[in-house]
């Protein structure tokens, strides 16, 4: 496993607030195409650690890589090649969906030309021609988020951050998500993901669990689950964040 | 009652803990009082000034040499009959005429007084009573000079004539003008916003579904903002007199009572537009197109209503603020009582009739 | 009927953008927690608000405790306790002058009902003196709980407690819940996610405006008409993918490391034989219990192909 790509690369990442340290000493690799679980107690920071992989806050010490730019002095080269989406921000809901599409496509420069070609691509791909010029508010939620989705990684970036992309959204709907992030994953997207669902935390490759600004537990599903003597990831995340 | 006052001490928790919201309740207004003071009452200086002595003594002359020497008004030539006077403000360069009468020294030495009319160009009501009252402060000054190696005080009588605008209309307007403006600002726009942020945070739901009745809301979220405009009212008043000095000539008891009115309309027209406002944002937009626009532009605050075109003058009349500036108007700078505002309160109260009416009336009692 | 709390029946409420709920009945009885389970969008939240008095039906009857959701508002207020979706919390108050403001406007005391509430309370009263917007979402959480139980409600409506909350919380609230429920109060709560559906006395599963079904959890799964299996592999993806293609496929959804598969005919036998000529040597299928999540989607499934 190691010799893979490294896509992510933290070392003693830290990140205070005044006398608050909201990140104590992250260690960890990202590899190239993996999916990423990013688990952690509301509080815990991992938000605050997210904002500084996406260039958008600067650490106070440590080294850190992202895409192969540093989170220090790069955020511009970092921010061209993530993608980013979230639950509360996605789409803008007066916009439709070629709309919402092209001004994405346009804020990383792509041309008009291939902006129009991709979208065609994309559309057909979420069986979403007939909706092409529906205003975004005029969705249903699941399909927003799958939508907010293929847009995030519309312009191809090395790695994508969802942040709690399936909140509220029916189980259908949030698996068809997953097989989107699944299908992203296979060609050689990084997906780094948060979510309060402990099932989809099993989706992913690895899993990290974040407690009180330091990382607890990273390892594949399975091995957290043998390692805490657990049937399910509810039951590990709970052991690891009440024992400490 | 008791459900009442812990909302309104919540009201007033909320206020004290945000301190932009401290920041516009008290700094804009001295900012803005400030401001307006000094935009319109631009530095006196230079102002030519004829004189039309009739004594020619060493009195007179020593006056006018202190009011030549003062730095704000120029020599502006002598004149030697009344009927020049009127002629030397057509040419329209001299702002003031000083008339000393006849045997000036010798009437203030024996008969301990004497006198001077100002005449003054009022056209530009404001500057003209600066320089009556810079006049009058150098003249005051000279006899007290005089006065102190005397045991009898002298007194030199002088009598104002205003040309033009004897009403002196607009001036010292921006103290009227500003309170109206910023008691419309801040009691209509900081009640319409709290409750817009209630209903943006969730919090109105809750209120809703509680015993709260809707005048109970209502009325608490009033209270608190009714309280602080009346210290602002305080506050503007206190500074236009104290720094710009304009006059409190009525009864103060009658003045407050009728800030407090205007308050209480100001207050309920807010109401009217959180009914309306969705969130913070159109709360503050609606509060500044629909009361700060109109209160600056058609109250007669800078813009005299009379030289408006028709349709403009018909709106302003349904405008709140116009009433009130004629009225502290009045009460400040004329001195004159109920009696002559009486019409303008009425129209006032029932305006607060209507607004809190269609408030309370508009005031859901559920989401819609 | 004596101890029914919540009672509505055949409530409509249409949006001017059509969206809305229809035909709804349901009923909670005192010391009964009843879950109303779906995602964003299917009308949970209109049902809690025609409840609680705040949306008016266009159709249809909602009383509490006897008294009518719409003529006698006034009543049903006073003894309703409602947590809003979004804490809604004055973030610039502390907590302990969130808790007595609520307090007040109930017309009662922190004292007065602090037996209720202490169980809850006590965890944040160490912060009583820490403004609402500092505390974490948990904390928060349990802040509102505590604000909507200070005038002893004997009916409690929590809106999407647990959204947005870390599992470990979202247990502790649950666990909350039950010592409620122990008062003699109702609980209708509602929630996106299916596996808090356990956690109920009883669920209503909602899509769409709609319920689809209700009652015990365990007669929820118990009515699933397929045998489900669970099948696990190393190449989870490409198993889900093959397994699409299979004709005798039902369904098949992800679960965590395994698949949830149910088959129109046939048994494990034939699907580890389909995979193993599709090149999926290492395959184990089992015979599974459904829960209430496979459920939701088997509904889900047979009312898309119902229309």
């Amino acid at each position: 496993m190691n010799t893979r790509e490294v896509i992510i690369d933290v070392e003693n990442l830290v990140k205070k607030f005044g006398s608050f340290v909201a990140n104590d000493h992250l260690t960890f690799q990202v590899y190239k195409g993996e999916i990423f679980g990013f688990l952690g107690a509301n509080g815990a920071g991992k938000t605050t650690a997210i904002r500084i992989l996406c260039g958008l806050s600067t650490p106070t010490a440590g080294k850190i890589w992202v895409a192969g730019f540093d989170a220090f002095h790069q955020t511009e080269q970092i921010k061209r090649n993530i993608g980013y989406m979230s639950q509360r921000f996605s789409l803008y809901d007066d916009l439709t969906v070629a709309e919402n599409i092209a001004f994405y496509g346009g804020i990383y420069g792509m041309s008009r030309k291939e902006i129009k070609e991709k979208t065609e691509v994309l559309l057909n791909k979420l069986e979403f021609s007939s909706q092409k010029n529906k205003l975004i508010s005029d969705l249903p939620l699941g399909w927003k988020q799958k939508l907010a989705f293929s847009v995030a990684i519309f312009h191809n970036p090395k790695i994508v951050f969802l942040d709690e992309p399936t909140g509220g959204v029916d189980p259908i709907t949030r698996r068809s998500f997953w097989d989107l992030i699944y299908e992203a994953a296979e060609n050689g997207i990084t997906v780094f993901v948060t979510t309060h669902y402990m099932d989809e935390a099993e989706y992913c490759n690895r899993v990290s669990i974040m407690v009180d600004g330091k990382i607890a537990a990273l390892d594949t599903p399975e091995g957290l689950k043998n390692a805490w003597n657990a049937n399910n990831m509810d039951e590990v995340f709970l052991k690891i964040t009440r024992k400490l | 009652m008791k459900r009442f006052f812990g909302f309104v001490k919540k009201e007033f928790f909320h206020i004290i803990r945000d301190p932009r919201t401290l920041v516009i309740l008290f700094g804009i207004p001295i900012v803005e009082i400030m401001l307006f003071g000094y935009v319109i009452t631009n530095e006196l200086k230079d102002i030519p000034v004829a004189v039309l002595d009739k004594s020619g003594d060493e009195v007179t002359v020593e006056i006018q040499n202190k009011i030549y020497s003062s730095g704000f008004f120029l020599r502006g030539g002598n004149l030697y009959s009344e009927k020049e006077i009127e002629k030397a403000f057509r040419k329209g360069h001299i702002k003031q005429v000083i008339v000393f009468e006849a045997d000036f020294s010798e009437k203030l030495e024996k008969e301990g007084t004497a006198h001077i009319e100002l005449i003054t160009d009022a056209s530009d009501a404001n500057t003209a009573s600066m320089i009556v009252s810079y006049t009058n402060a150098i003249i005051q000054d000279y006899m007290s000079y005089r006065n102190r190696q005397l045991q009898m005080p002298l007194q030199i009588n002088v009598e104002t004539r205003m040309q033009y605008n004897p009403e002196l209309k607009g001036s010292y307007m921006f103290v009227p003008g500003t309170m109206a403006l910023i008691l419309m600002l801040i009691s209509a726009m900081m009640t319409s916003i709290s409750i817009a942020r209630e209903k943006e945070l969730g919090t109105m739901e809750i209120l809703l579904v509680s015993p709260l009745n809707p005048l109970q809301i209502v009325l608490g979220k009033v209270a608190p903002y009714f309280g602080l405009s009346i210290i602002n009212a305080i506050t503007i008043v206190t500074l236009g007199n104290l720094v710009f000095g304009v006059p409190i000539n009525g009864s103060i008891v009658l003045l407050m009572t009728l800030v407090m009115l205007f308050i209480l309309m100001a207050l309920s027209l807010g109401l009217l537009i959180s009914t309306v406002a969705k969130s913070q944002q159109q709360a503050m937009f609606l509060s500044m197109f629909v009361l700060m626009l109109p209160t600056i532009l058609l109250s007669g605050f800078i813009f005299p209503i009379e030289n408006m075109p028709w349709l403009l003058q018909v709106l302003a009349n349904i405008m709140p603020p116009k009433y009130f500036i004629i009225i502290l108007k009045n009460i400040m700078l004329k001195g004159t009582g109920f009696e002559y505002v009486w019409k303008e309160t009425l129209i006032l109260i029932g305006m607060t009739v209507v607004f809190i009416g269609l408030s309370v009336k508009k005031f859901k009692i559920r989401l819609e | 009927m004596e101890s029914i709390s919540i009672h509505i029946d055949d409530v409509s409420k249409t949006y001017a953008n059509g969206e809305g709920i229809s035909n709804i009945s349901l009923s909670v009885k005192r010391g009964e927690l009843v879950g109303l389970i779906g995602p964003d969008g299917a009308g949970k939240t209109t049902i809690l608000r025609i409840i609680t008095t705040l949306l008016l039906a266009d159709k249809g009857m909602a009383m509490v405790e006897g008294f009518d959701c719409h003529k006698q508002y006034k009543n049903v207020r006073r003894i309703i306790g409602y947590m809003p979706g979004r804490f809604s919390l004055y973030q610039d108050l502390t907590v302990e002058e969130n808790l007595k403001f609520f307090a007040t406007i109930f017309g009662t005391t922190i004292e007065e009902n602090y037996e209720l509430i202490r169980p809850i309370y006590s965890q944040i009263e160490p912060f009583k003196n820490r403004r609402a917007g500092a505390l974490s979402g948990g904390m928060k959480q349990k802040l509102a709980l505590s604000c909507s139980l200070i005038h002893k409600p004997s009916v409690l409506i929590l809106d999407e407690p647990t959204t947005g909350v870390d599992a470990v919380s979202r247990r502790e609230f649950w666990e909350m819940l039950k010592g409620i429920k122990e008062k003699d109060i109702a609980i209708l709560v509602s929630t996106p996610y299916m596996d808090e559906a356990s956690l109920c006395d009883r669920v209503a599963l909602m899509q769409d405006g709609k319920i689809m079904q209700i009652g015990t959890p365990a007669h929820i799964t118990s009515q699933f008409a397929h045998t489900l299996y669970s099948v696990k592999s190393e190449n989870m993806y490409a198993i889900l993918k093959s397994l699409r293609t299979y004709p005798l496929v039902h369904s098949v959804f992800p679960f965590g490391q395994k698949l949830h598969l149910t088959l129109k005919t046939g048994d494990a036998a034939d699907a580890k034989h389909f995979l193993q000529t599709q090149g999926f040597e290492e395959v184990t299928i089992e015979q599974i219990v459904p829960n209430i999540e496979d459920c939701f989607m088997e509904l889900m499934s047979s009312k898309k192909t119902e229309v």
